[in-house]
């Protein structure tokens, strides 16, 4: 009985310490519910406004359209720089858990080159890590195909179509168009990221460079709903990119050609300008090297294989490339005598075959030894008389000359809308002290008068300087970008181009000039005799063969062999036509010729062939025969 | 024959009758618990993209749980407690069994068994408290010494198999259900605190050996920006979807973050979020209600149970329950690392809902034969 009722007392205190350990249990369980329940309140009032935005830009996804790149053409409309349809790899590296093991996976679907890897690491480190990064541009088909059917090995890899820049014409082009190619760091950090949003590549050189800012367009955008594996959903909104402007050069593509072709390989370049507004036509360095290799990236081999060749076809010879003119500077001296009234046209000097300066015993010699006797203006310009231009140079004195000179726009660039044109050197007692600090000696005043010592031209600066001559002394500013249009049903509009600059002022002075250029192919003691046979028009020219090294001695070489001098020389030659009524002016120069009227003049000519088969007859100025031809050349005074 | 079987159907008929005809259960806990089931469906729909054969397949669940709940509260408090050393027997030679071939995302939790797959870790929940109860029962309370070292063998031998599943989550909530017996059972204050220094010091040794997404998942939990598109990637976008819910929420099956798949296993451990970002606020107070209801209830019924086996049983039970509500709700809104204990009866799952209705059956049991002598 006892124990019965200690058991109902026992059971009592059970149940009694049971309740209050239940409550207390129930005290910390709703304590903690408090808690989660305030986090809530914390995340959906407090933080609400926060965490919405963040949804939503979850959820939203802004993607660029980049704008398709301006199309180039020639001036005929041919098309020289276009947009082909093309595949890329792009792999965005969040989604990538070991790059390098995928990287090596990815090799066995699609051949990855070590630059191709190089490079993309290189461009991850540029973008953000949830930024998609290309890989590889431009694969072929079946690597496409292969991938695809592979896809699923490889999240966060993926194929994206895109527009790829392509250079038909290759080579013949290649200075002169420029290319494009992927934006690197440095660039990355000068464009307007606005217009460059998902644009990969940029103008690197050429018109392609000159012009990026018309070429490129501007971005499109499309804001799209997305999941979360970026899969996108619909769109919400979207706008058209603009694309860039299309270009429609000055050059005329069968000419440049032509030019390219009369080269035959040989290291050299050439410019022919229309005199009349000064529009490039051609303008062509050889050798050259194939742009469409610098789209994608060029590989490691090709780039090391263009820079170790020794004639360096990277180099743009037409406005990179300086040489001594050598006599193709004759006519501009000859005029600036007249101008200047130190000459007149009818003044004779006396060649004898070797020139002094008045009071020293240094000799300065004639190509033909024993001189040419007594010369004028326009029989110095035909036979290409040193001592005439010897004497009117020192007669001169640099100042004087050197400010003649720079009329033409020697020493200074041209102005043509290409990126990282030379000024070449026009040589100066101020640009000596400067260089070399060394005093000027009167010396090289005298062999300036021959075009040659330190003075250096592009042929585009030869080209623009000869045009002015042609055109009556007018200078225009060498131009390439002739018209733009928004589109093919777009209107072509004529681009803006600098008013011309008058530089001579007495017309008169240009004939004697002139008439001694024509000599120069026309007469029998002309320098380019017999360029003109066959010719409808006439054309006026002067060749130049510089010398590449000084002489060591005075002694007359007399190794005459055309190896020999064509390791020494560089052969020029200079030409307008129609002489009276001039169209195109054309400057050639070729690295290895002997002479300019044997090595370089043909190149000219054929040239000037192309031109003729070019002009609509329409366009043609009414012929000029050779027998017309024939009187011009008899015109020009015979060497007494 | 046929008569036979005539009257076999006819007895099988009777029992049924009895068993449901008159069900003795709480009605205020069956309520909630409907309440509750209809929550959980509502969601689930909408986390499932209105997928129908989901819905159903809940339901369905629902409904064998419903079934079984029914069935055991007809069944007297002292049976079960008899039975309940077998039960924690089975469960941990299926616990052995799912160790040495069974099959699971990553881990051997699942166990196939034709018709249902079926993660023997779940029946532990619910056996756990009922054994070391069964063993405290006829001993005297508070436990002494050697019962406690006893009660810890019991308690590491299924908590370890778990472990090595590996699934430190559901590990750690069944030593909990087993440690709230204990705790009910009045183990001394100073002792507990005793015990939570020790673990506090056990840490870094805990550390040493777990997995390395385990150590993952608990630096992501302490720096959740540290690696937004890897592992904090979970409990950022369900912080979003919760916090972009607002006070109302975007309205039935409006969730962005569920519906564009931001929200990882949005129907399952991460349902909470869906609720959240659908229901805002109010949506989730009103489920804490109704959650810490049925726990109240729960304990109440413990508090007039008739033994100390009922007592410890229920209310063990109702406190377990409760945390894997405030585990899930701390998981989902970055308070907890994350772990993977669904939220019950709301999260979409087989044997977390049947066991926990089988375990409210062991409740409705102890509530109905509260007056009656074994």
């Amino acid at each position: 009985m006892n124990g019965g009722y200690d058991e109902l007392k026992n059971e009592h205190a059970r149940r009694a310490r049971f309740a209050r350990r239940a409550l207390a249990g129930f005290a910390i369980m709703l304590a903690l519910v408090a808690v989660v329940a305030g986090r809530f309140v914390y995340l959906q009032v407090s933080e609400h406004t926060e965490y919405s935005t963040q949804a939503k830009a979850n959820r939203v996804r802004l993607s660029h359209l980049p704008p398709p790149r301006g199309l180039i053409y020639d001036r005929e409309g041919k098309l020289l720089a276009d947009n082909i349809p093309a595949f890329r790899l792009d792999v965005v590296p969040d989604k990538v858990r070991h790059m390098d093991a995928m990287l090596a996976r990815l090799a066995a679907v699609v051949p990855l080159t070590g630059d191709d890897i190089r490079r993309f690491k290189q461009s991850v480190n540029q973008h953000r890590p949830f930024e998609s990064v290309p890989l590889k541009f431009h694969i072929t088909e079946s690597e496409r195909d292969r991938f695809a059917i592979n896809q699923w090995q490889f999240p966060g890899v993926s194929i994206t179509p895109y527009l790829t820049r392509n250079y038909p014409y290759g080579a013949e082009f290649a200075h002169l168009i420029g290319y494009v190619g992927r934006i690197d760091a440095k660039e990355q950090a000068k464009l307007n990221p606005d217009l460059y949003a998902g644009t990969t590549h940029v103008g690197k050189s050429g018109i392609e460079k000159e012009y990026e800012s018309l070429l490129h367009g501007t971005p499109g955008y499309e804001i799209v709903e997305v999941n979360a594996s970026q899969r996108p959903l619909r769109v919400l909104q979207r706008v058209a990119a603009k694309p860039g402007k299309n270009l429609y050069l000055t050059v005329d593509e069968r000419l440049q050609k032509a030019a390219f072709a009369a080269f035959d390989g040989r290291s050299g370049a050439a410019v022919a300008i229309d005199p009349r507004n000064g529009d490039v036509l051609a303008m062509v360095t050889v050798p050259s090297f194939d742009p469409n290799l610098f789209v994608n990236g060029i590989s490691r081999a090709d780039y090391s294989a263009l820079l170790d060749n020794p004639e360096k076809p990277l180099l743009d010879r037409a406005m990179r490339g300086g040489y001594p003119p050598g006599s193709t500077v004759k006519p501009f001296i000859g005029l600036g005598g007249l101008e200047l009234g130190l000459r007149t046209p009818t003044d004779k000097i006396l060649s004898t075959g070797t020139y002094y300066i008045p009071g020293s015993s240094r000799g300065y010699r004639d190509d033909i030894r024993n001189g040419s006797g007594w010369v004028d203006l326009t029989q110095a310009i035909t036979q290409s008389v040193n001592t005439y231009f010897y004497s009117l140079a020192y007669q001169m004195g640099i100042g004087r000359f050197d400010r003649w000179m720079a009329k033409f726009g020697f020493g200074q660039p041209t102005g043509v809308d290409l990126p990282d044109e030379t000024g070449g050197v026009l040589p100066s007692p101020e640009w000596k002290r400067k260089t070399f600090h060394q005093p000027w000696y009167p010396g090289e005043t005298v062999i300036s008068g021959i075009g040659q010592g330190y003075w250096m031209v592009t042929p585009l600066q030869m080209a623009h300087a000869l045009a002015a001559l042609a055109d009556g002394g007018t200078a225009h500013t060498p131009r390439l970008l002739a018209a733009t249009s928004d589109g093919l049903e777009a209107p072509v509009v004529p681009y803006p181009q600098r008013p011309p600059v008058q530089i001579t002022h007495n017309p008169a002075d240009l004939a004697p000039v002139k008439q001694g250029m024509l000599g120069v192919v026309y007469s029998p003691l002309g320098t380019a005799h017999g360029l003109g046979a066959g010719f409808p028009y006439l054309i006026a020219g002067k060749t130049g063969t510089a010398e590449r090294y000084s002489r060591t001695t005075d002694a007359y070489n007399t190794d005459k062999s055309l190896k020999y001098l064509a390791e020494r020389h560089r052969a020029w030659f200079i030409c307008y036509t129609p002489a009276n009524h001039p169209q195109i002016a054309v400057a050639v120069v070729l690295e290895h010729g002997a002479w300019g009227g044997s090595a370089a003049a043909p190149i000219a000519r054929q040239i000037l062939n192309q031109w003729l088969a070019d002009t609509p007859p329409s366009q043609r100025p009414l012929v000029i025969a050779p027998t017309v031809a024939a009187q011009a050349a008899g015109a020009a005074p015979a060497t007494p | 024959m046929n008569a036979l079987a005539n009257t076999l159907t006819a007895r099988a008929l009777r029992l049924g009758q009895r068993i449901f005809s008159r069900p003795r259960i709480d009605l205020p806990l069956a309520i909630a618990l409907a309440a509750l089931a209809a929550i959980g469906l509502t969601v689930l729909y909408s986390a499932s993209n209105l997928d129908t054969g989901t819905l159903l397949g809940q339901a369905a669940r629902f409904l064998i749980g419903a079934v079984l709940l029914v069935a055991i509260s007809r069944i007297p408090p002292h049976l079960l407690r008899v039975w309940t050393p077998w039960f924690y027997v089975l469960g941990v030679l299926l616990l052995v069994v799912v160790k040495v071939l069974g099959e699971g995302q990553g881990a051997n939790r699942w166990l196939d068994i034709g018709v249902v797959r079926f993660q023997p870790s779940e029946l532990m929940k619910l056996a756990m408290p009922m054994m070391i109860a069964w063993y405290l029962h006829p001993r005297r309370l508070p436990p002494r010494w050697r019962d406690l070292a006893l009660i810890g063998i019991l308690i590491a031998l299924p908590v370890l198999l778990i472990v090595k599943q590996p699934d430190l989550g559901t590990a750690l909530l069944v030593a909990a259900s087993g440690l709230f017996v204990l705790f009910l059972a009045g183990v001394q204050w100073w002792k507990i605190g005793a015990a939570l220094v020790g673990l506090a010091a056990a840490a870094p040794v805990a550390w040493h050996f777990m997995h390395d997404y385990q150590r993952q998942r608990i630096l992501t939990f302490l720096h959740p920006d540290r690696d937004p598109l890897g592992s904090g990637w979970h409990i950022l976008q369900s912080m979003i979807a919760v916090g972009s819910g607002g006070v109302f929420g975007k309205g039935f099956n409006q969730g962005t973050q569920s519906k564009l798949e931001f929200l990882p296993e949005h129907t399952t451990d991460f349902i909470f979020a869906v609720l959240g970002e659908e229901f805002g606020l109010v949506g989730v107070l009103v489920l804490l209600a109704v959650y810490l209801f049925i726990v109240g209830r729960c304990l109440w019924i413990a508090a007039n149970a008739r033994d100390t086996w009922s007592r410890l049983v229920a209310g063990a039970f109702a406190l377990a329950f409760i945390v894997y509500v405030i585990v899930n709700g701390g998981m989902i809104t970055g308070l907890l690392p994350v772990v993977g204990v669904p939220l019950p009866l709301v999260s979409y799952g087989g044997t977390s809902a049947i066991t926990l209705l089988a375990g409210f059956g062991v409740v409705m049991s102890i509530h109905a034969h509260r007056k009656w002598s074994p």
